[in-house]
């Protein structure tokens, strides 16, 4: 359908969003050096300035790369357990209406309870390092799986429900081949949701505990503490990229797989 | 010999809906019969009982078969399963070997015209070929009584036609009794040889025809003067009942 060549096609698609960052370095470099003054530069420095003296120079670069490496591994563990923790609680909650009932107000309130709170208490369950991160990233990843994957295995149709109970499946069968492959596509959505939640649970956990190898929410701290804002910039923008890196990968894993779950490959 | 009979069966739901009073019927060996009643008289009720699917609140239902199908109205297929995939299902709750389950879902595949639509998902298949898939689905449990709820109600007329010219074919070979549900009266007619009627809610059965034309039965035995007779009073005994 679409005629024009492919190099066209992309210059277009992407144009805008190339045109939205040029437009704000643009901004960028207006506020560093016509809003503010010599001396309060700092709170914003060009950003040649901060490719300079941060992003390019090892001795600034390699802790920061140390630290997301660490917020990385934080992050996929705790969503690792997210995932075979909501899944799990999801089968069995879908098992009989009383056990959701007795269960997912408990999920709900996990997912509105403010970290900040539980902060105390889980130093001192898990200590101040590495376990306690991953649980605060856990709490923060965790309901989207458990609500998508209920709602996924709860989509079947009656019909299909009846189409089971007429040829005598047993509880397994019936959460293997009709309930576990219809929430699928529901599982996936999740994922997506909670990777994204898991990097800014891996970033919120290493702020709150610090003991340990430091993370790149730790250094965000430092960088503040230091005012060395060209740091503090690049580990914001290297947090960025993991954020959307992370999510990217995801949301891609879903598009293949629930693109040929139904047999229909998406363009 | 009866494969299935109902004595004075009352269903009466939790709601306090009154769906079905006092409904005798038998379905004898080698009858296909057809139920009509108007919208929400309690056909599809009346169904779920007969497979099992719901308890009766009074009277009796007895079955004499090795095995019952039904077959829904919608397709129910599972859209991650190919359409021969579909067919197989049956079998693996069953517990039927591999080998065996494997050619039974082939040979009800071939038998509704499927052939070369294997690997295709349900999404990929036309409405049409979704009921043929359901319908293969159910002819592999190899049913000796046949439910039907309403299968083609949703297909456009020249499909629903050509349906139930291959649904007459395959119980003539597959010797299965057959209750079937529909709202279309000539199709009640033209595939049954018993018509029954049923009242509105609460339904009861208050018409049986009998449909005398042996079987197979040409399409055009549609417009004979003694069929349309026939659906007229049908459709009569319907007109006062609801
Ligand atoms: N599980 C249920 N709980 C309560 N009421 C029900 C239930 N199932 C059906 N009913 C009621 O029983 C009545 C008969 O329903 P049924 O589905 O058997 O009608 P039907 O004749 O198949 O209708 P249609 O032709 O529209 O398919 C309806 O009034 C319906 O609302
Ligand atoms: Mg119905």
């Amino acid at each position: 359908m679409n005629k024009r060549p492919w190099y066209l096609r992309m210059l277009l698609s992407a144009g805008p969003m190339v045109g939205a960052l040029a437009t704000a370095i643009g901004l960028w470099y207006a506020v560093s050096y016509l809003v503010l003054s010599d001396d309060r530069r700092f709170m914003l420095p060009p950003p040649h300035q901060v490719i300079r003296t941060s992003l390019l120079d090892p001795v600034h670069l390699q802790p920061m790369l140390d630290a997301l490496a660490l917020s990385v591994r934080v992050a996929v563990v705790g969503l690792v357990i997210a995932v075979v923790l909501g899944v799990t609680q999801a089968v069995v909650m879908v098992q009989t209406t009383w056990l959701e009932r007795a269960l997912y107000p408990y999920a709900v309130i996990l997912q509105t309870v403010p970290i900040l709170a539980l902060v105390p208490l889980l130093g001192i369950w898990f200590g101040y390092g590495f376990s306690s991160r991953v649980v605060v990233c856990v709490i923060i990843s965790l309901f989207p799986m458990i609500s998508n994957t209920l709602f996924g295995l709860q989509s079947p149709t009656a019909a299909a429900h009846d189409l089971f109970t007429l040829n005598k499946a047993t509880r397994w069968q019936r959460l293997v081949k009709l309930q576990l492959p219809a929430a699928v596509p529901a599982i996936f959505g999740g994922l997506r949701i909670s990777a994204g939640l898991s990097v800014i649970g891996a970033i919120v956990g290493d702020t709150f505990f610090r003991q340990g190898l430091v993370g790149i929410g730790g250094l965000l701290d430092i960088y503040t503490a230091r005012l060395q804002t060209e740091d503090l910039f690049t580990a914001i923008g290297l947090a960025s990229v993991f954020g959307v890196a992370f999510f990217t990968v995801f949301a891609t894993l879903d598009r293949i797989i629930v693109g040929r779950w139904y047999g229909v490959v998406r363009r | 010999m009866k494969t299935l009979v109902m004595e004075e069966v009352s269903k009466t739901f939790p709601t306090g809906t009154v769906a079905l009073t006092g409904v005798d019927l038998i379905v004898a060996a080698g009858d296909f019969v057809s139920v009509v009643g108007p919208s929400g008289c309690g056909k599809s009720t009346l169904l779920r009982l007969a497979a099992g699917l719901d308890d009766v609140t009074a009277g009796r239902i007895q079955v004499e078969a090795t095995s019952t199908s039904y077959v829904f109205q919608e397709p129910t297929l599972l859209e991650w399963r190919t359409a021969l995939a579909n067919v197989e299902l049956v079998g693996e709750l069953r517990g039927v070997p591999k080998a065996e389950r494997k050619e039974r879902a082939r040979e009800a595949f071939d038998l509704v015209g499927l052939t070369g639509f294997e690997k295709q998902f349900p999404r990929q298949l036309s409405g049409g070929m979704r009921m043929r898939v359901s319908i293969a689905r159910s002819l592999v449990a190899e049913p000796e009584l046949a439910l039907f709820d309403e299968p083609f109600g949703a297909l456009d007329e020249i499909t629903r036609l050509r349906m139930q010219t291959e649904l007459q074919r395959l119980f003539q070979l597959k010797a299965f009794a057959g209750l079937f549900i529909t709202h279309s009266i000539p199709e009640a007619v033209y595939l049954s040889n018993r018509v029954l009627v049923m009242s509105g809610r609460p339904g009861r059965i208050v018409a049986d025809f009998n449909v005398p034309w042996a079987y197979p039965r040409p399409p055009e035995l549609r417009y004979e003067t003694e069929f349309t007779a026939l659906t007229g009073a049908v459709s009569a005994a319907l007109g006062d009942h609801s």
